[in-house]
């Protein structure tokens, strides 16, 4: 007899079933309220290969819903002391700690050797982040959320035409539009039935059991322990704002991009560009090459406050830098002060400016 | 009563409306009815959400039903 006897006599599972498990891989991001059910339940039930990335510390606030830690743990990383608690409990597991937050730099590197991914992070760029870069993967991901006393599950990404977390939510909400456990309070249960929702999801996928929630988003409500199940579909509109490839993933800054800075190219820059219209170069002065253009202005980010006045005359602002980063940024500042006028970051900054466009200015 | 429909709101948008199940008279498309709701709960305006017809996730503009259910479904975080 060996630890699975249980699930292998169940029908539908089987021998097959537990085999499937003890091959599959999976990677769990973010060991908080939602990752410690998911791992609790995936190590239990004989996932072979398991990654953890969390780079966030133990603290008390989480030890009422963040079941793998206790006192001993305090100030000590999540992912490590989350693996350090199965080691001593599964001898079968092969267990990888990631001590980091994933980026649009690591994340390439962190999910290529793993089956499926589990998100249990707690923001809204990350969640958008791991999504894109699963579906340049091609990893399915199970997606899992709560707020307050809700939650979501979902399965995206496992075949060619599944949706994903873009087609559920084409616009990205700001990282602080909705609330997050730390203001609004949560019971650690709720996390727990969602997690567990999760890991089931991750179970069902890997053995074939049942039917995934693929396509479709489950809300739990735990005060009137009501579900309902909304079918999603693929909407190719929402898709449009998605990096196409790795390089235009790395370039990519979820946080800015979740604040609703709006992107845009180039060719449509200089089309746009006319009269009440503010080409603005946010780089500084010693950087190359230089814009020559007629409605060209220039503002450097780091003394960016004390063009602020010059430039609220202008009607609509396109700001651009070296590659597309301090411009979000320039135009966040911007859109604080004069949140009615048209503004856009171009994408890819200077770098994505063709030769054959110098011209066109 | 004639063409009503039911709107149920969750998360962060019923919080923001103070209840989670509403009858209204059915205002023909997803559009209008975010609209009616914002201009009714202006708090809305700051919140991002999805509306499913029947269950249906529902692009801006699609046409409600006699007698639909529409869902408000703003997008969670927490983990």
């Amino acid at each position: 007899m060996d630890r699975f006897e249980r699930q292998v006599i169940l029908p539908g599972l089987g021998k097959s079933g537990q085999d499937k498990l003890r091959k599959a891989s999976v990677l769990v991001i973010g060991a908080g309220g939602l990752g410690c059910p998911v791992l609790l339940y995936l190590a239990a039930a004989g996932v072979g290969r398991i990654g953890v990335v969390d780079g966030d510390e133990v603290s008390l606030s989480n030890l009422n819903r963040q079941v793998l830690f206790g006192e001993k743990d305090l100030g000590k990383n999540k992912a490590e002391q989350a693996v350090a608690f199965f080691q001593n409990k599964y001898s079968d597991i092969n267990w990888f700690a990631f001590p980091e937050f994933i980026t649009v730099s690591n994340a390439a590197q962190i999910l290529k050797s793993y089956d499926l991914i589990i998100d249990g992070s707690d923001n809204f760029p990350t969640r958008y982040l791991v999504n894109d870069a699963c579906v340049l993967a091609r990893k399915p991901l199970v997606f899992g959320a709560i707020y307050q006393h809700e939650g979501q599950v979902a399965i995206f990404n496992i075949y060619h035409h599944s949706s994903n977390y873009r087609d559920l939510y084409p616009t990205m909400p700001s990282a602080t539009e909705i609330p997050n456990c730390a203001q609004t309070g949560v019971i650690g249960v709720l996390p727990g039935i969602i997690g567990n929702l999760m890991a089931l999801e991750a179970i069902k996928w890997i053995t074939g059991l049942g039917k995934v929630l693929d396509n479709k988003v489950l809300f739990f409500n735990s005060l009137s322990s009501e579900t309902y199940t909304v079918e999603v579909s693929p909407q190719f509109k929402s898709r449009a704002a998605a990096p196409l490839d790795w390089e235009a993933y790395q370039a990519m800054n979820y946080e800015l991009a979740c604040e609703g800075i709006e992107q845009l190219e180039w060719d449509d820059a200089f089309q746009r560009a006319g009269h009440g219209t503010l080409l603005v170069d946010v780089r500084e002065p010693d950087e190359l090459p230089p814009l020559v253009c007629s409605v060209l202005f220039k503002a450097p980010l780091s003394d960016f406050s004390s063009y602020l006045d010059q430039l609220g005359d202008a009607e609509a602002v396109f700001f651009f830098c070296q590659s597309g980063i301090r411009s979000q940024k320039a135009a966040l500042q911007f859109k604080a002060e004069y949140p009615d006028k048209t503004i856009f970051s171009i994408r890819g900054g200077i770098n994505a400016l063709k030769t054959s466009q110098f011209r066109n200015g | 009563m004639e063409n009503q429909i039911t709107v149920k709101a969750f998360g962060l948008v019923a919080e923001k409306m103070g209840l989670e199940n509403l009858l209204l008279v059915n205002p023909g498309t997803t559009q209008e009815l975010k609209n009616q709701l914002v201009k009714k709960y202006p708090e809305l305006q700051s919140v991002k959400f999805n509306l499913a017809v029947n269950k249906k996730m529902a692009s801006e503009q699609t046409d409600i039903p006699s007698g639909a259910e529409v869902a408000l479904l703003p997008p969670f975080s927490g983990g």
